[in-house]
């Protein structure tokens, strides 16, 4: 039975970090409709900036500023280049728009920061401890604490600053939003911005997990079975997705791959996502929509 | 002037209803056939078929396929290549343990087992729509692909988790030469295509395209709208099964899972996109324009710089070009290269005189 709590726990705590990469796909979604497939790819850049900046000498903040100012000109870049030349496409194009951007995004950070994996040290020691007879990875609490203070300050300024109430009125409906004299393209920028500096943090938290290499691209994908479970536009949902499925992939590793093979962590999330939403179509938070003729 | 309809006069429902209703429209269809069929085979040497036309007409085949599900019916699909997967090591395992299995008979019988395979997936469009069946075909790719490299079996316990495809006998003759395998890709493309069009243009291919312009629409008027996309799943399963069958036995040889991995599915998803949604040319066209770009760029790079740059920096520079290309061309052309095909055709109408 320890050993369930265990793995539930790891897996949760893993969780967490899946949830990082939802938040910043959820946040794009809300403000802009557009189903951000760059957001591994903008893990993957923050990251490298990141860890290139360190390793040149500059210190921690100095480097995290910098990247963060980094990411702010991305969103800039991508307002400008991608999604006002394509307002009013389908979501299908912005889709696509967002795979090519991906594909610009790994090209530039590999062509500027060299595509050798780099390894990154926060300096959070990676050694478990008991707690009740349980044994709890001291990094991964420490990345629980990270995601949990980075919600709480995104649903205070959602909730209390003019910006953060004027994105909610995006996400709530384009049209009413601007009518009262929202400007889109800036709360897009705004919001892209918000998401570059998300993918830092989790650039810096998986980086330091599975260092800084290509892989964490494909880590990024495994945030959709996260999103589509939580419902994709809830940040709630986005939480209590990534916990979910850190759970059960962690479980059904241990527990079903006895019986079919091992590597199963590679589709379970995914199949599971699907079959839950068999059940219920929107996720577990997302909007129900009604659809009329 | 030359391109026109004028004086065409439709006196029988079967001209009516022809695929090329205009004379020129017929002239040069025949014209590329005949290229592809005599020209080619006669004049073509063995790195264009291996290199360049047998890959082509595959992918063309499968973005073909994808085309049929995201294209008429509007159901996104990640899980392409993951079909094409079940079709290459299906007919492995057909011609290997069937006794005196006819390999177009394995081809067929692939297809239909990446058609089923298919089916199974497509169930979730039951209750999933738009981009949450993004996550149910991104989970078929992993899954096929996982299924593949586990179970030793499906490659006959091959050490290293390949499948090496048997010779090409079709009727005593052996299919063993560029020319000749290049031959029958394009017969079976051809074939296929043709089948495309006219299921296209039956009431199941307007059934499609009612559920993808409004599903709620397209059931109102009693369309079965799960009947409906259940059959594109198929039959578009059933085309990236051929395409991966034909991958696997006309150009590699040799293939690995992991030649239908994820990349391969967002390939055959750009081609699709780039080509036009929803055209049966625009499958080639994507196919041709997704699959010459890396050459020509790779062509342009070395004639530039030569070799002193590093070939990873090349390779970057390719990958920066390759994706804001894209971004390009869903900005000017958000309906695809079939697009500019048709308003080509409309200039056509008035050449050479001015408007």
């Amino acid at each position: 039975m320890e050993f369930f709590f265990e793995v539930l726990i790891g897996g949760l705590l893993a969780g967490v970090m899946y949830s990082l990469i939802a938040l910043g796909f959820v946040l794009i979604y809300k403000a802009s409709g557009v189903f951000n497939f760059a957001q591994g790819a903008m893990v993957l850049f923050a990251a490298l900036t990141f860890v290139n900046l360190v390793e040149r000498g500059l210190p921690f903040w100095l480097a995290f500023a910098a990247t963060l100012a980094v990411m702010a000109l991305l969103a800039l870049l991508v307002e400008r280049l991608v999604l006002r030349p394509l307002a009013n496409q389908p979501p299908m194009s912005l889709f696509m728009a967002t795979i090519g951007l991906a594909i610009v995004i790994e090209g530039v950070g590999q062509l500027v920061w060299g595509s050798k994996a780099y390894g990154l040290d926060l300096g959070i020691k990676d050694v478990p401890f008991e707690l009740g007879g349980v044994r709890v990875s001291q990094f991964d609490l420490f990345a629980a604490a990270v995601a949990g203070t980075l919600v709480t300050a995104l649903s205070i300024f959602f909730s209390r600053a003019a910006t953060g109430r004027a994105l909610r009125a995006v996400a709530d409906d384009h049209q009413a939003a601007m009518s009262i004299g929202i400007p889109l393209p800036r709360m897009w920028r705004i919001v892209w911005a918000i998401s570059g500096a998300v993918a830092l943090v989790t650039g810096l938290l998986w980086g330091s997990r599975l260092g800084v290499q290509f892989g964490l691209v494909v880590v990024a994908l495994k945030a959709l079975p996260v999103l589509i479970l939580g419902g994709f536009t809830s940040v709630a949902g986005a939480i209590v997705g990534g916990l979910i499925i850190g759970a059960s992939e962690k479980l059904a590793e241990i527990y079903l791959g006895r019986y079919i093979g091992g590597g199963i962590e590679n589709w379970f999330p995914y199949i599971f996502a699907m079959l839950f939403l068999l059940v219920r179509p929107h996720g577990l938070f997302g909007e129900r929509r009604i659809e009329r003729v | 002037m030359f391109y026109r309809e004028a004086g065409q006069y439709k006196t029988a429902y079967a001209t009516d209803q022809r695929i090329f209703p205009i004379l020129q429209d017929r002239a040069a269809f025949t014209a590329l056939m005949v290229a592809a069929f005599v020209v080619i085979p006669v004049t073509g040497n063995d790195y264009w078929f291996n290199g360049l036309l047998i890959p082509l007409l595959i992918l063309s085949l499968a973005t073909l396929g994808l085309n049929i599900l995201t294209g008429y019916a509007g159901q996104i699909s990640l899980g392409s290549a993951g079909f094409m997967g079940v079709g290459a090591f299906a007919a492995y395992n057909f011609m290997l343990r069937v006794d005196g299995m006819p390999i177009l008979g394995s081809f067929v019988l692939a297809s239909l087992c990446a058609a089923l395979i298919g089916v199974l997936f497509g169930l979730s469009c039951h209750r999933i729509k738009d981009f949450y069946l993004i996550v149910a075909t991104l989970g078929s790719q992993f899954f096929i692909e996982w299924v593949l490299t586990k179970f030793a079996w499906l490659t006959d316990y091959n050490p290293s988790g390949v499948i090496t495809a048997q010779k090409i006998v079709i009727l005593g003759v052996a299919f063993d030469t560029p020319m000749r395998r290049y031959l029958l890709v394009l017969t079976i493309v051809v074939l296929m295509t043709l089948a495309a069009k006219n299921v296209m243009r039956s009431a199941f291919g307007r059934n499609c395209m009612a559920v993808r312009d409004m599903d709620v629409a397209a059931e109102v008027i009693g369309i079965n709208v799960f009947r409906t996309k259940l059959t594109a799943f198929a039959m578009s399963s059933f085309y990236c099964g051929m395409a991966g069958a034909l991958w696997a036995y006309a150009y590699v040889g040799t293939v690995e899972p992991q030649a239908f991995d994820l990349d391969r599915s967002l390939q055959i998803l750009f081609m699709a996109i780039i080509g036009g949604l929803g055209s049966i040319m625009g499958s080639f066209l994507g196919a041709a324009f997704v699959m010459l770009l890396p050459i020509v760029m790779n062509m342009a790079g070395s004639a530039m710089f030569g070799h002193s740059i590093d070939a990873g920096i090349v390779a970057n520079v390719e990958h920066i070009i390759y994706g804001a290309l894209i971004i390009w061309l869903l900005i000017v052309e958000p309906h695809g290269l079939v697009r500019l095909w048709q308003i080509g055709k409309e200039k056509l109408r008035l050449w050479p005189f001015p408007r």
